[in-house]
């Protein structure tokens, strides 16, 4: 009869297998289980991610918006402001007419007919459901032919090696890349970027984010508020950027 | 009476060598420039966010378009039945394989990741014209490589008309694909035109055309190559044609860009205001790559070979300055993201003509880029029999070369 006090060596195995589990594996589990929700989800077109600029908010120095998406995508340059990655910038820009002197950002204007995605040849330049325009860095082949077709220059080519990646913006040299509106944030159930945050975050409000498709977005009643345009609207590309108050 | 056969190219092997090895040299310092651009990224070459095709692009593109002119003489043998130029036709279609070869290669190792030539080999988006021209520039080498067969082989002769007349469809298709990668850019005021097509097209027929007789003048003069008076005055006809045909393209482009109100600040920029883009536009571009070719032909001072040898060097210096306005002058104008507004800040120089000075990088691939489409026409000629040569004088010739080794 078998003693019950005493583990045989199969029983010994099992449990310390168990227990090693139990301590190792189990804790990694749970933060991909709560992450695995809204990566599993389908990205769909009934959410329409779009950001709107009121410029008369837009402080003129101010460059929380791009040091905030510099920090975010680990875009730190070599000092060559020629060859160096910029997704967003600020510009100063002058009425014709008017003499108004306006500062905004710009970045990748997530057109929903975008140029740069058409003049792909391997199609790595790609527009998700959600009209969301990136780069895919498997397959971009470095061409530039999207940077040519870009209206907004929104593009930057990784012109060297790079040191300093952060693991959620992978990044290559010789690719192209551009504004994602963070996506990784926003698949992980992020409600903002990182420029909207930095915004609200020094009290300027500039920047609006948000899903199109919820009337009760951020985004949706911004542009409800006042009056928005698109630039170069001439070219009917749809952006999903728009801008305010000029 | 005399008979027209094909030969090698005959010649004395220590020259060959010698040739080979300065072309292979030229190649590889092509690939090292290439690869140590890869290796540091293109921070290293003049291209930057702003200028984003450079020279390299200027030579690809210009060999390209060379490969699809350089056909010309094949054509007019073949589709319109010349047949003073059917000698001529093998060779022409030996060096458009090689320029195209010549400029895919610069093309390739120009790219971001090199290494990915197989994900632009099989993942398409037919809705880009690269990817169009992918399969266009491919199948123009196999659809070259079965017409040089049908010349050259008698069995197969009388199929040279039909793969000729389909080599002419295809490298027109080809040009035209080609023109299309500058206009179908919607956004840049310099391109963003269909006009670029067939002035693409004519660019072709006259660079192919000047390219075609410099060589074939250079191969005359180690080789009893077959170009009677008939040929040259031909060929000088013709240049004088694609030359007009170019000036005509030309003025039609700048007129229509002058008639779209939102290009005209472009042609403002590109044909007064431009510093070294207008200095190149007037000078190269048009008096050094048109007319004064055409004064030269036109003139009946020069003899045909002097008057052809001068105008073909100065159409190609002419080309090549063309393509500079066209790819680099067209980028180097600023977008117009903000047409009612001036930029009057920018860190990522929107408000400014973005300057660009290549590298001795980019011009040693572009460089490596013409020794390889070189080195394959020699091999190419020195192996199979490309050269038209008169029969008595090929006799003549070996008669010499018996009565000397004894």
């Amino acid at each position: 009869m078998k003693d019950s006090a005493r583990l045989t060596r199969r029983e010994f195995m099992v449990k310390s297998f168990t227990a090693i589990s139990t301590v190792y594996i189990i804790p990694d589990l749970i933060p991909k289980a709560v992450a695995s929700k809204p990566l599993d989800a389908e990205v769909s077109a009934k959410t329409e991610w779009a950001i709107n600029v009121d410029v008369t908010k837009c402080v003129d120095g101010c460059t929380a918006c791009v040091d905030a998406c510099v920090d975010e995508n680990g875009l730190y340059g070599f000092d060559r402001p020629e060859t160096d990655s910029q997704w967003i910038r600020k510009l100063q820009i002058k009425d014709i007419r008017t003499e108004q002197v306006t500062t905004l950002p710009m970045m990748c204007q997530h057109c929903e007919n975008p140029p740069c995605v058409d003049v792909c040849p391997t199609g790595a330049s790609f527009r998700r459901e959600d009209g969301i325009v990136m780069v895919n860095q498997h397959t971009c082949i470095g061409c530039r032919y999207c940077m040519m077709a870009c209206p907004f220059k929104a593009r930057s080519f990784v012109h060297e090696n790079l040191t300093e990646q952060v693991t959620s913006s992978p990044r290559g040299k010789g690719c192209v890349e551009s504004c994602n509106l963070c996506v990784n944030r926003i698949d992980h159930g992020s409600e903002t970027t990182a420029c909207e945050e930095a915004c609200m975050k020094e009290g300027h409000n500039a920047i609006t984010f948000g899903d199109l498709a919820n009337p009760d977005s951020r985004v949706s009643l911004a542009i409800k508020t006042k009056p928005s345009r698109r630039l170069r609207e001439d070219l009917k590309l749809k952006q999903r950027v728009t801008y305010s108050g000029f | 009476m005399d008979k027209i056969t094909f030969t090698k190219f005959i010649i004395n092997p220590k020259m060959f060598w010698s040739n080979f090895f300065l072309l292979g040299f030229f190649i590889l310092l092509g690939f090292a420039c290439s690869h140590y651009m890869e290796l540091e990224g293109h921070y290293v070459t003049g291209m930057n966010n702003q200028i984003v095709w450079g020279l390299p692009h200027i030579f690809a593109v210009l060999l390209i378009v060379i490969a699809s002119g350089v056909l010309n003489i094949a054509s007019i043998s073949s589709v319109f039945d010349k047949k003073l130029y059917k000698p001529l036709a093998p060779l022409s279609a030996l060096l458009a394989i090689s320029f195209l070869i010549a400029g895919l290669v610069i093309l390739v190792l120009d790219l971001g990741r090199p290494n990915r030539l197989i994900v632009a080999m099989t993942t398409y988006n037919f809705k880009s014209i690269f990817s169009w021209n992918i399969f266009l520039y491919s199948g123009f080498t196999v659809v070259l490589a079965a017409y040089m067969w049908t010349m050259l082989d008698r069995e197969v002769n009388k199929y040279s008309k039909f793969m000729g007349t389909f080599a002419f469809g295809w490298r027109i298709i080809l040009t035209t694909g080609t023109g299309s990668i500058f206009g179908f850019l919607v956004a840049r005021e310099a391109y963003s035109t269909a006009i670029l097509a067939p002035l693409f097209i004519v660019m072709s027929l006259l660079y192919g055309t000047a390219v075609y007789y410099l060589i074939l003048r250079l191969i005359s003069k180690f080789h009893d190559t077959y170009i009677t008076t008939d040929i040259l005055d031909n060929l000088k006809k013709l240049s004088v044609m694609f030359l007009f045909a170019n000036l005509y393209f030309l003025g039609l482009y700048h007129v229509t860009n002058m008639y779209i109100a939102k290009h005209l600040d472009f042609e403002i920029f590109i044909l007064s205001s431009g510093g070294i883009y207008t200095i190149s536009f007037w000078v190269g571009q048009v008096f050094i790559g048109i007319i004064l070719p055409i004064i030269i032909l036109s003139s009946n001072k020069l003899c045909t070979h002097l008057a052809l040898t001068t105008s073909s060097i100065l159409i190609l210096i002419g080309s090549f300055i063309a393509m500079y306005v066209i790819i680099i002058g067209g980028q180097a104008y600023p977008l117009t993201i903000f047409p009612d507004h001036i930029i009057i800040d920018s860190s990522f120089f929107d408000n400014v003509v973005h300057s660009y000075i290549p590298s001795v990088y980019e011009f040693g691939l572009g460089i490596g880029g013409i020794a390889l489409a070189l080195i394959i026409v020699l091999v190419g000629i020195a192996n199979f029999k490309f050269l038209p040569t008169m029969i008595s004088s090929l006799h003549k010739k070996q008669a010499a070369e018996k009565s000397s080794d004894s």
